[in-house]
């Protein structure tokens, strides 16, 4: 086992922290107490290889899609963001947070039985709801000022095994203006991606208020390379929000109607949108 | 990515940083791809948000302000029993600080001042000789800043990976090799050492004198330190032990008891010898008979040999009985495991006191005074008397990789101040600063 890897549980005892380089996860299951304490054992196990698997091929991960690739967690990421090479430029990394949440959570459920489970990467949450049982999460729009702008309940009766959120002011790099897309899916690597791509998608091309730069000048080995990313954005009207919301909330609905992905919710600023599949009843946005 | 605090003109160049495998290029004033460590005016600097253990929350990761003129990145309230209590995190960058290693070993380790290296740099050396215990004293500031940019970065190197709880291969000049690990064995010229003595030579003939009395007529405990032998030691006259005739060769403390039987080394009871009858003189006619017992034993129960004089009064191995068999376990039964402890000791220096409060001093009298509790990672401290806020810390109770470095170079360690609000007011701190302690969990 890696001697970086860090874990321990939170302050309430009841959710576990594990970290190794940029992986932190916060993980909880719910189930019998064997069965808790062999779900996170199983979990802790399998982090004791995953940075090292994902670095030993990094270099290709950075690539375009699709790649050929050994690793499970490699693997979960380009299967995850292979529907979306097709319209735009995006590299298997645009998955990885999800993609460690899902492969430590199919690691726990290989170990344990759980009523529930899961496994929050970042705000990349892999969940796991037995029959009959659901999960309440909370929507933060503005990590800078973190405050529930509306709650999220994912029933197991619903597809939805996955949350994601991407945005400018997020930890990944973002071409758009979105403060956060939120997106569920059916796991939390293709959330992932999904999220990246919509708020891509969220943008003003050519506005003076939104700064840019060049990835590879924040970080010389970006996946981004010379394309230019958001490194902040100025007050926007009311007309000019709503605008770039509807660019993004475009690619959502036809991520939905594909089938990628079981919801999203677009935010920009203090405006915001809400995009669900109305007739499936899995999951509902209390805004 | 996001930006972090840059406090002044940052050179342009990225650093590599060599904290995961992700290798991340960070370029000043940013943060990699973990958000824990980033550029600070070309420096490594860990940033990312303190860490809570139970209900205390450590500055691991608190990131620093250095120089720390601006208020410590996180002074955070929290209600403790009704009192309002304020927790100032920070981690401060030690530069003068170092490591006090215990090693559990009676064996010869090195002269007291011997050099202490790694890869050939000095990076401390050999102090005093403990009960049962052999102390190094490694880094402090000599070595991490003022012998040369080779041997500073080899100290600051040992010292984070001791304080990590890391092994290090330490050779001390014109003596032993040891691998040094908190909370492990140590091991000594490849060998690990298992147990500590169970006392000097004539410690464990007080402690065992009874059980051998009718199994065998002289014991000899060997030991570098002293050499107890049973029969004329106070605890064999007491039990009516008879004498033996036997003479050791060595330095007569008091009656039984022997200094500098052997030179130390490695073998028997942290002597150099392999062969305990090397460190008998012939037996005294007067006393002594053929067919006289004797039992030599270290005192860790790791060598233990059976002897029977002959016709011309000549010590001889034989079969050692059952019994005493029992009484050489028993030693080695009542010997602790041998371990390495390591101990980071620092002082907060003046700018990271300011970083606390208007006024440092007040900081500095209100720790003498036990008003501030200090702690480092969470963990209990020993603050040393007298001036300034120099404190001790086991570093096996702080969580894993703990600590950090600067390429000065020099450590960084979490310490945190807590006090209560009023106390915090009284210091001048920096009370626009203060966040609740929910307010720091939910950002």
């Amino acid at each position: 086992m890696s001697g970086r890897l860090r874990i321990g549980w939170l302050g309430d005892g009841e959710r576990l922290h594990v970290q190794d380089g940029p992986i932190d996860l916060v993980i909880r299951a719910f189930g019998g107490r064997q069965e808790m304490a062999r779900a996170y054992e199983a979990a802790a196990a399998r982090m004791g290889s995953v940075l090292d698997e994902l670095c030993a091929e990094l270099a290709r991960l950075r690539c375009a899609a699709p790649q050929e690739l050994t690793g499970a967690v490699a693997r979960r990421m380009n299967a995850a963001v292979l529907p979306f090479c097709g319209t735009a430029f995006i590299t298997p990394m645009a998955a990885v947070a999800g993609a460690v949440a899902d492969e430590v959570l199919a690691a726990m459920l290989a170990a344990a039985r759980l009523e529930r489970a899961f496994v929050n990467n970042g705000g990349d949450i892999a969940l796991h709801l037995a029959a009959g049982t659901q999960f309440t999460a909370g929507m933060v729009s503005r990590p800078d000022r973190p405050r529930l702008d509306a709650k999220l309940v994912i029933d197991a009766g619903g597809l939805t095994r996955g949350v994601a959120t991407s945005g400018w002011s997020g930890r990944s790099f973002s071409l758009g203006v979105a403060d956060a897309v939120t997106v569920t899916a059916a796991n939390a690597a293709a959330a992932d991606a999904a999220a990246t791509m919509i708020a891509n998608a969220t943008d003003l091309p050519g506005h003076q208020a939104v700064s840019r730069a060049p990835a590879a000048r924040l970080d010389p080995r970006s996946d981004l390379g010379e394309r230019l990313v958001t490194v902040g954005v100025g007050r926007l009207t009311a007309e000019e929000k709503c605008r770039a919301i509807a660019s993004g909330a475009r690619v959502a609905r036809d991520y939905l109607a594909a089938g990628l992905i079981t919801g999203a919710a677009v935010y920009v600023q203090d405006e915001g949108e809400v995009i669900t599949e109305t007739e499936r009843r899995g999951e509902r946005v209390i805004a | 990515m996001s930006r972090i605090v840059s406090h002044s003109p940052a050179p342009d160049t990225a650093i590599r940083c060599d904290a995961c495998p992700v290798m991340c290029f960070i370029k000043p004033g940013l943060t990699g791809a973990c958000d824990r460590y980033g550029n600070t005016d070309g420096v490594l600097t860990r940033t990312d948000p303190h860490l809570f253990i139970g209900d205390t929350i450590t500055a691991i990761g608190a990131g620093t302000t250095y120089p720390d003129y601006k208020p410590a990145p996180f002074i955070v309230s929290a209600e403790v029993d009704g009192v309002d209590m304020i927790t100032v995190v920070t981690e401060g960058i030690f530069s003068y600080c170092g490591a006090k290693i215990k090693i559990d070993t009676d064996r010869h380790l090195g002269l007291e001042r011997a050099a202490v290296r790694v890869d050939g740099e000095v990076v401390g050396h050999v102090t005093t000789a403990e009960y049962g215990s052999q102390m190094l004293a490694l880094g402090g500031v000599h070595h991490l800043t003022g012998s040369g940019k080779k041997s500073g970065r080899v100290t600051c190197e040992t010292l984070l990976n001791l304080c990590n709880g890391g092994a290090v291969a330490l050779s001390i000049d014109d003596g032993a090799t040891v691998i040094a690990q908190a909370g492990a064995a140590p091991i000594i010229d490849g060998v690990p050492e298992a147990r500590m003595r169970v006392g000097c030579g004539s410690a464990t003939i007080g402690m065992f004198a009874k059980q051998w009395v009718g199994l065998v007529d002289e014991v000899v405990v060997v030991d570098d330190h002293i050499t107890g032998v049973l029969s004329e030691h106070q605890a064999g006259k007491l039990l009516d032990v008879a004498e033996t005739g036997i003479r050791i060769r060595g330095r007569r403390s008091t009656p039984g008891r022997y200094f500098e039987v052997a030179a130390p080394g490695t073998g028997w009871g942290g002597t150099d010898i392999t062969e305990p009858r090397q460190i008998l003189a012939a037996f005294d006619k007067r006393h002594a008979r053929p067919g006289l017992t004797m039992l030599m034993v270290s005192t860790t129960g790791d060598h233990a040999g059976y002897f029977v004089l002959d016709e011309v009064l000549a010590p001889q191995p034989q079969e050692m009985p059952e019994a005493l068999r029992r009484a050489v376990a028993l030693i080695k039964e009542n010997c602790e495991p041998a371990l390495c402890s390591v101990l980071f000791m620092a002082g907060a220096g003046g700018s990271l006191r300011s970083g606390v409060t208007e006024n440092p001093v007040r900081l500095t009298r209100s720790v003498a005074a036990a008003i501030t509790r200090v702690t480092c990672g969470g963990a209990p401290v020993y603050v040393w008397p007298g001036g300034g806020i120099t404190f001790m810390v086991d570093v096996t109770k702080l969580p894993n990789n703990a600590f950090g470095y600067v390429p000065t170079p020099a450590l960084v360690a979490p310490v945190e101040f807590t006090m209560t609000r009023a106390d915090y007011e009284r210091l001048g701190g920096h009370l626009a600063d203060v966040r609740s302690l929910a307010e720091v969990r939910g950002g």
